[in-house]
């Protein structure tokens, strides 16, 4: 019991912050929004997953990645890929010159399906392949350029070109992607309508409950030893390095992680919105994520949920009105948050969160009770983690 | 090339060069068990060099580093550092923001693995031997402060016990006492005798009072090229030290 206190929930603090969050998006939002909106922040939510990867990543490993996007985006093409091969039965697409294979595939003159398409048409192999080829990829990505002590400004450009490479690969390749305008018109999971209201609320659930599972594994690996590694090698790479640690294995290992959670991520985006395209994987999507991570506090897993949430309602909220104004507020919040707080939500949190909460010591007394448990050299991590 | 030795190190034959410019020349150089061993010499003479070349930063251009009889020369840094040879930096070289519990945590010599660590127990074994390694560097009072707060002196201690909780059959230290107090380099003197026991200990050191006080060996070097080796009082009285370091 103590060990999923301490190492999952992160000690009271963590767990108080993680109760609200859970309480926010599985009680709050429901009960507030229509099935509409509620879809949203469920869209919302799937960037989450890519922003608390750059907390692990970025905030924690000091590791910039710019090309979250391009996981996000393996994962939500692989859900979409399974999905439109459902939707392309011989049935639903007989009046194409080529019956049984997706619409854009016969739009450009494509006879049979590419040998790559066909293992997505099981639903098992869909889901093993989200959740291990964006990490493969990761992989050998990290592999290259760990191993060789690239780092810093050097991986942000290249996980950036990476982005932009895998963006003009799928537009360039249109009879096997479906092009800039993505793989849409996607109808049904294993024969159910994913386009009504009753499978909303079950995908924003499923979403919900995914964050919150994926928040917990990062609490883990943050508390763990590898965390506080994490942290060493942040600061002081070489110190690591001649303490006996292959520093390379650690980074391509968060890196893994972080392209497998985003992936998820994007999966979980492509069953809400129902499509998946190309604007979701270059560097608009990418930066953005980072600025959500920045917003919320890359040091916190939670204030990065909290960050991307914001953002979106201020993007969506500013766009229907002033669409050409956004831009320039988000890069002056950006620059605001790097400049002024660097810790972002989450770090205002820390500082001036207290004159808040002393107002409700009715609660937080209620929670006092296992305090003295807490082991001397956990609090910092887990209070930076939950605030 | 070379045979066995008893050594705990021995350099032969070392050479190193940067575009031609010859920083290590030759060297031999051997270390007893128990012996502290310090190499002093002027600035550029290559001593830093020596220690990143015996701890794998630097790759040498010729000769051999051998280490209880183990090559050297030819493995990684992690793979150096787990055969047994541990190295200090000339700046403190600490995790400034983990405590001081945490950066002698983060060197304890077990779970280096990437699963190894996730799965990391913070054991009562683990625990004792912190304690029993902040005592000795006289921070045994201080395993929650944040190792950015500590004095200059302090983060020095700290990472010679960062390195002493591996257990190291080698130890190198890069200048240990720059920058401390008259009392702090008096108590790291103390600490470095107390941990020669039972292992080498190689010390790289420009003060020469301290040198005297801790040396069982000085090498002298000078332009990548040992000019003396022997006790100190040997080499201070040794006319080409004197002309290197007073001639110019």
């Amino acid at each position: 019991m103590s060990f999923v206190y301490e190492k999952l929930m992160g000690g009271k603090q963590g767990l108080i912050g993680l109760l609200i969050l859970a309480a926010l998006i599985l009680i709050v939002f429901p009960m507030m929004l229509d099935a509409f909106r509620l879809n949203l922040v469920g869209k919302y939510l799937t960037y989450a997953f890519a922003a608390v990867s750059l907390v692990l990543l970025w905030g924690y490993g000091g590791t910039l990645s710019l090309g979250q996007g391009v996981f996000f985006g393996l994962g939500g093409y692989a859900m979409a890929m399974f999905l439109k091969l459902e939707a392309s039965s011989p049935e639903n697409t007989s009046i194409q010159s080529t019956p049984g294979i997706p619409d854009f595939m016969d739009w450009n003159q494509l006879t049979e399906l590419p040998w790559f398409w066909e293992p997505f048409s099981s639903f098992t192999f869909t889901i093993i392949a989200i959740l291990t080829l964006p990490a493969l990829f990761a992989y050998i990505i990290g592999t290259a350029m760990f191993k060789r002590r690239v780092g810093g400004v050097y991986f942000a450009i290249i996980t950036q070109v990476i982005a932009v490479i895998l963006t003009i690969l799928i537009v360039g390749q249109q009879g096997f992607t479906g092009g800039i305008n993505g793989i849409t018109d996607l109808r049904t999971l294993n024969g159910w309508d994913i386009t009504s209201d009753s499978a909303k609320y079950i995908f924003y659930y499923i979403n919900a409950a995914l964050l919150l599972g994926v928040i917990v594994l990062s609490r883990f690996i943050l508390t763990s030893k590898f965390g506080r590694l994490l942290l060493a090698i942040r600061d002081k790479e070489d110190r690591v390095r001649f303490s006996g640690y292959d520093v390379a294995n650690f980074k391509i290992f968060i890196f893994c992680f972080a392209a497998m959670i985003s992936a998820i991520g994007g999966a979980m985006f492509t069953l809400q919105v129902g499509f998946m395209s190309p604007s979701f994987v270059g560097i608009v999507p990418s930066i953005e994520m980072v600025i959500f991570a920045a917003i919320g506090g890359r040091m916190s897993l939670i204030g990065a949920v909290y960050g991307t949430l914001l953002i979106n309602f201020g993007k969506t909220a500013f766009s229907e009105t002033f669409p050409e104004l956004w831009l320039f507020l988000m890069g002056a919040l950006f620059i605001g948050v790097v400049m002024f707080f660097p810790n972002g939500l989450a770090g205002l949190w820390a500082d001036y969160g207290h004159h808040l909460t002393s107002k409700f010591q009715f609660i937080t007394r209620f929670f006092k009770k296992d305090t003295a448990t807490m082991p001397s050299g956990a609090t910092k991590i887990s209070d930076a983690s939950s605030s | 090339m070379s045979t066995n030795t008893d050594y705990t190190l021995s350099i032969e034959d070392l050479t190193v060069s940067f575009d031609g410019f010859k920083a290590v020349d030759s060297l031999n150089l051997y270390l007893d068990k128990n012996e502290l061993h310090v190499v002093i010499g002027p600035n550029g003479a290559g001593k830093t060099t020596v220690l990143d070349l015996i701890c794998g930063k630097t790759k040498a251009s010729s000769g051999s580093i051998k280490f209880l009889n183990q090559e050297l020369t030819n493995l990684s840094e992690h793979a150096i550092v787990r055969a047994g040879v541990g190295r200090k930096f000339q700046t403190p070289s600490i995790y400034e923001n983990l405590s001081v519990f945490e950066n002698l945590e983060v060197s304890y010599p077990q779970g280096r693995g990437v699963f190894g660590s996730l799965f990391f127990k913070r054991s009562d074994t683990v625990k004792d031997k912190i304690l029993e390694i902040a005592r000795e560097i006289m921070l045994d009072d201080m395993l929650d402060t944040e190792a950015a707060l500590l004095s200059h002196g302090q983060k020095q201690w700290l990472e010679i016990g960062m390195l002493l909780i591996q257990d190291p059959q080698l130890l190198m230290l890069d200048e240990p006492v720059a920058g401390m107090s008259v009392k702090e380099r008096e108590q790291t003197a103390e600490l470095l005798n107390k941990i020669s026991q039972g292992r080498s200990v190689l010390v790289i050191e420009h003060d020469m009072e301290f040198v005297a006080r801790i040396a069982h060996k000085v090498t002298v070097l000078h332009q990548g090229k040992i000019l003396a080796v022997g006790d100190m009082e040997t080499v201070q009285k040794d006319p080409k030290v004197i002309e290197v370091y007073l001639g110019h």
